[in-house]
């Protein structure tokens, strides 16, 4: 990898800013969920991910989906990073006719590989492309990412059974273990009691890191590529802070679905070292 | 002696036959015997993917495999196709991905299971969807050669399927007859057109024997596609015929009826009955008897069209 960890950091960084000015643009959206997973996406894309972002349909590309696809300024954020869109493509966010639409759309934006936005789908999408890349006799792997909250959903179930059973070493998933979702915190909504034990129950391989510590993450993505992990699927449980990053929005379940005010947005580009107090 | 045969053995036919596409892959939701996949299943193991008793899951997978340059056909019982409606909303027909479901035993004639098998209600909720094709065939020729040509589609769609047999319509030597969204004009009559799907077809036959009885000469349409629905056809019989009547396996609201009422009162207007499900729920039964209690068989479908000539 020649892309080192401060290099990988300061992609994040930079994602952070753009999250929260998509957020501030739209006055709405999903700040608390982009924030906690960008660290992952950054080190994702910037070091593991095969693709071209100047050819987003070659069919040998690794496929990425985001499951938790209302945290799309994330998304956007690290697409824009990489090439795939432009920065001014972030201003469409959320507007009439943008590639950047509220939740994450195939149709509609280059480099997004799946339509999200209703929890509980996109494991099984992502098994589906797996089986597909498995059937070409290809080597690329498909990368999903799922929130703790969505795990709730039945349907994430059906699919880690199915995908144990198939044997899927190509299907990598990363779980944003940030601890809240919409209405509060996931403890008070629904528990879930011991996740990695429930992955290996169901027969992943399972590995827990420190999300927002990018000597971790870049560990825990050596731990989803290795060769002895390809027997099956597997899950990176990422520890992350919902709001990472800014003070004010961490752990706050009322930035999962909120913008910052005038002040807060102003609070933020201070805290993100873009602008001085 | 007309032939007897189901609709679901003209899906597991076709499967077969479009084994040689290498991009054609079968998934199942532990139903393939009933389904009649497991004839593909049998014959092409690598490409068959069982998802267990998981409808949702399965209907995704296809999705990935469509978006991965693969052509999948996914088959459950009708009933259960609707627990993963959403999943075909947004993750199917929202993205447009050529993801072919299949829903075998639907309608009340698919009998003794009971009310929890009998879908009535399977092509109103697909028809619902953008982007989504919609069909209903009476038999199995039909049904394996509009099966066929879905491979060549590039939207996604839902066909219904019947566990019972029902009477063979078609001889296999009537290639380019059966085109999908081309309602088919089995009999032409001038009094009333009698437009059907599905096992309702044959009884729709049975129906215009009745009505030339009594010197009434009705048009009998085998109506396969409910969507795109074939709107030069209906209004071609409401230009000739003056009078419709539609007859399914099906809920009365919704269905192949509703198509057709949308259609008409949006062009030209003709006197209408609906032939269905008068919305309720079914019980175990014969399939005749079925169609007999939900008043869809022969005798209620000529009554409908004689009530459709007196509202001209």
């Amino acid at each position: 990898m020649s892309t080192s960890i401060e290099e990988i950091e300061e992609i994040a960084r930079k994602c952070r800013v753009e999250i929260v000015k998509m957020v501030y643009r739209a006055q709405a959206g999903h700040p608390g969920g982009s924030l906690s997973e960008i660290d992952l996406l950054a080190a994702l894309y910037s070091t593991r991910m095969k693709v071209r972002p100047d050819e987003p349909k070659w069919a040998d590309r690794d496929r990425f989906i985001l499951s938790k696809g209302h945290a799309s300024p994330g998304m956007y954020a690290i697409l824009a990073e990489m090439g795939f869109i432009s920065h001014e493509d972030l201003k469409s966010y959320r507007v009439l006719g943008g590639v950047c639409q509220g939740h994450v759309d195939m149709k509609w934006c280059p480099g997004v590989d799946f339509s999200a936005g209703s929890l509980g789908m996109g494991l099984s999408f992502g098994m589906g492309c797996a089986l597909a890349a498995r059937l070409d006799k290809s080597e690329r792997r498909a990368f999903v990412m799922i929130g703790d909250g969505e795990m709730q959903e039945g349907s994430v179930w059906e699919a880690a059974m199915a995908a144990a059973h198939h044997e899927l070493g190509n299907l990598k998933v990363i779980l944003d273990r940030n601890r809240i979702q919409n209405d509060d915190f996931c403890e008070e909504q629904m528990r879930m009691f011991d996740i990695p034990a429930k992955w290996r129950a169901f027969g992943w391989n399972v590995k827990e890191i420190d999300g927002h510590n990018m000597a971790e993450i870049m560990e825990g993505l050596d731990f989803l590529e290795a060769e002895e992990n390809s027997n099956g699927p597997s899950i990176l449980i990422a520890h992350t802070i919902k709001g990472g990053g800014i003070s004010y929005m961490e752990n706050n379940p009322a930035f999962h679905g909120a913008a910052p005010n005038d002040d807060q947005f102003k609070q933020a580009m201070i805290e993100l070292g873009e602008v001085e107090a | 002696m007309t032939r007897m045969a189901a609709t679901r053995d003209g899906y597991g036919q076709a499967l077969l036959d479009l084994a040689d596409n290498e991009k054609v892959v079968v998934l199942e939701a532990d139903l393939g015997k009933s389904t009649k996949s497991l004839h593909f299943r049998k014959a092409h193991p690598e490409r068959t993917v069982s998802c267990g008793i998981g409808e949702q899951n399965m209907l995704l997978v296809g999705a990935g495999m469509a978006a991965s340059g693969y052509i999948p056909f996914a088959s459950t019982f009708a009933i259960f196709t609707e627990r993963a409606f959403e999943q075909m909303r947004n993750g199917i027909a929202r993205p447009n991905l050529a993801v072919h479901l299949c829903g075998s035993h639907g309608g009340t004639h698919t009998g003794t299971d009971g009310s929890s098998a009998q879908s009535i209600e399977d092509l109103a909720v697909f028809r619902t969807l953008p982007n989504v094709v919609v069909m209903h065939p009476c038999d199995d020729v039909s049904t394996r050669a509009l099966t066929m040509q879905l491979a060549d589609t590039t939207s996604p769609s839902y066909m219904r399927t019947a566990r019972n047999k029902t009477p063979v319509l078609y001889d296999d030597a009537a290639p380019g007859l059966i085109q999908i969204g081309k309602g088919i004009e089995l009999q032409t009559g001038n009094d009333v057109a009698i437009i059907a799907c599905g096992v309702l077809v044959s009884e729709s036959l049975k129906a215009a024997e009745m009505l030339a009885a009594e010197g009434i000469n009705a048009s009998v349409v085998d109506m396969h596609t409910l969507k795109p629905l074939d709107g030069g056809l209906v209004d071609a019989l409401v230009a000739r015929c003056g009078a419709l009547v539609t007859a399914e396996d099906h809920n009365v609201i919704g269905g192949l009826g509703s198509a057709v009422a949308e259609h008409i009162v949006a062009n030209v207007f003709a006197p209408l009955e609906m032939v269905g499900v008068p919305d309720r729920f079914g019980e175990s039964g014969q399939a005749d008897e079925m169609l007999e209690i939900m008043s869809l068989s022969a005798p209620h479908i000529a009554a409908a069209a004689r009530r459709a000539i007196g509202r001209k």
